[in-house]
């Protein structure tokens, strides 16, 4: 029953998709660009950031990429344009953009 | 060796929980279903099993907690009635779509308005395209023994679908009646253990339950939903009768009393079979053929079998205890006319809406009806295709 979700694809008959389109799978939503949902656009100003990271922990999806304790540029394939971490920020280093 | 006893139908579900002794049950309580938590809840006080009980905050939350352990690896069920089984609503078509193997004790109560505790079968019926399986009983022994087939149904590879165990409230769930009650292990042996393939809490195997669907797949995951049910119908006949050889009793998709030779027959379903089973004895003695179908399985629904066990007698009373509001008939008669006209089976049919909310069914009204169906055979008859009986009224009927 276990199936290799890669090769289920659009084109796949009724017979070979799994039991209750259950996913083999884990971490899969990585794989979806949901960012093209987003109408409005955080911009981060990293000579305003202090890397206090309080942006990084608020954000509902994983759009704030944290690598030794420090946070870089957003994840734009993934960040939805919500606007919480514009609001978590003490420093004014993220601003928000009209637009994708 | 069986023991005979004497128990109410909600006892007899209980009893049966006792002895599966299933993982996980959520649930809420909701009069005529309240007595089968309250009575698991007292087995799992006293020791004498050990599922997990949830109580919780509403039967929306029931059902959601009841598929969650499903989904978690656990064998799960949960018992309501009624407006509990309509707050159920999203969930069901959830726990069917995610192919969760669980099961519910209902046991049937009217649904508002106006507001009645009473017996009838809008809630069942109402969630009749839910994509479970329904198995109705007629009464106290029948919900015990249903119950006891119904892990092996759900949990069977050609079938993963959720299955309802439907008792008629009150008059099944509250009356103490003789029951014959199985040994706690060979109820064991004939439910077996729950080892599912695939579940949530199973370390290096990942999955995730229910993911959206695009349209591209769902229609595929549908119709896969749809030829499980289809694929149900062999299980059920398999499981009733190893139950049959195992224990002596059950019926396979109906019962039928008496239709052999039967001219007439009554077709019904729950604990108003037992009346047109006295009425047809009655009428026999006096040399009218008649006999009874009583539907064990709606879904899936065994449109084929009952035609052809119908295709020999003159006329069949097809009898709703719930109100369509459509104009043309219940549930059953809607299907079973269905069924028979795809057979070419083309006897008389009169569709009866009976006992709505606790409105009694008394032998007479079977005995009427049954003549009734005798005019309709023999002297043509004209009667109106969607008949209410036992109402007052000013017409005359």
């Amino acid at each position: 029953m276990r199936t290799d979700v890669n090769t289920i694809n659009e084109k796949t008959p009724h017979e070979d998709l799994t039991e209750g389109l259950m996913m083999f799978a884990q971490a899969t939503s990585k794989n979806f660009n949901t960012g093209e949902w987003r109408t409005n656009t955080p911009v981060f100003c990293a000579e305003k950031c202090k890397q206090c990271l309080l942006c990084a922990p608020v954000c509902p999806d994983s759009a704030i990429p944290v690598k030794d304790s420090k946070r870089s540029d957003f994840d734009y394939d993934h960040c939805k344009g919500c606007g919480i971490c514009v609001k978590a920020c003490p420093f004014g280093a993220i601003e928000m953009r009209e637009g994708q | 060796m069986s023991k005979k006893d004497r128990m109410s139908g909600n006892e007899a579900v209980a009893y049966a929980i006792r002895q599966i002794n299933p993982d996980v049950m959520p649930a809420f309580p909701i009069t005529p279903s309240t007595e089968i938590p309250q009575m698991v809840s007292t087995y799992i006080a006293n020791g004498e099993m050990d599922t997990e009980f949830i109580p919780v905050e509403s039967e929306h939350s029931s059902m959601s907690a009841a598929i969650g352990a499903e989904a978690a690896g656990a064998r799960s069920l949960t018992a309501t009635s009624s407006a509990g089984l309509a707050l159920m609503w999203e969930e069901l078509l959830l726990a069917a779509s995610n192919r969760m193997p669980l099961v519910l004790a209902l046991v049937n109560r009217t649904l508002s308005g106006p507001i009645n505790i009473n017996c009838d079968h809008s809630d069942s019926m109402g969630a009749r395209d839910t994509g479970w399986i329904q198995i109705y009983a007629e009464n106290n022994q029948e919900a015990y023994d249903n119950f006891i087939q119904a892990y092996p149904i759900a949990e069977d590879k050609r079938v993963h679908l959720p299955v309802m165990i439907c008792q008629d409230g009150f008059i099944t769930s509250h009356a103490v009646e003789n029951i014959l009650l199985e040994e706690d292990a060979a109820v064991k042996e004939f439910v077996g253990e729950y080892n599912p393939e695939e579940f949530l809490l199973n370390p290096g195997k990942p999955i995730a339950v229910g993911p959206y669907s695009i349209s591209s797949y769902a229609m595929e995951a549908r119709y896969n939903q749809e030829l499980a049910m289809e694929n149900s119908k062999e299980v059920i006949l398999e499981v009733a009768k190893k139950f049959k050889e195992k224990f002596g009793r059950g019926f396979e998709l109906f019962e039928e009393y008496r239709t052999e030779d039967a001219d007439y027959i009554m077709l019904i379903m729950g604990s108003a079979a037992g009346t047109a089973k006295q009425a047809v004895d009655d009428l026999r003695e006096k040399g009218m053929k008649v006999g009874v179908l009583k539907l064990r399985v709606f879904r899936p629904f065994p449109a084929e079998e009952i035609a052809m066990a119908l295709k020999n007698c003159k006329a069949v009373a097809i009898m709703d205890r719930t109100e369509s509001y459509n104009g043309h008939g219940g549930p059953l008669a809607s299907e079973v006319t269905a069924g028979l006209y795809r057979s070419k089976v083309m006897i008389e049919t009169v569709c009866y809406t009976y006992g709505l909310a606790g409105r009694d069914f008394t032998v007479e009204t079977a005995y009427e009806i049954f003549d009734e169906l005798k005019d309709v055979a023999e002297n043509g008859k004209k009667v109106k295709q969607h008949r209410y009986i036992g109402l007052r009224s000013k017409e005359r009927s």
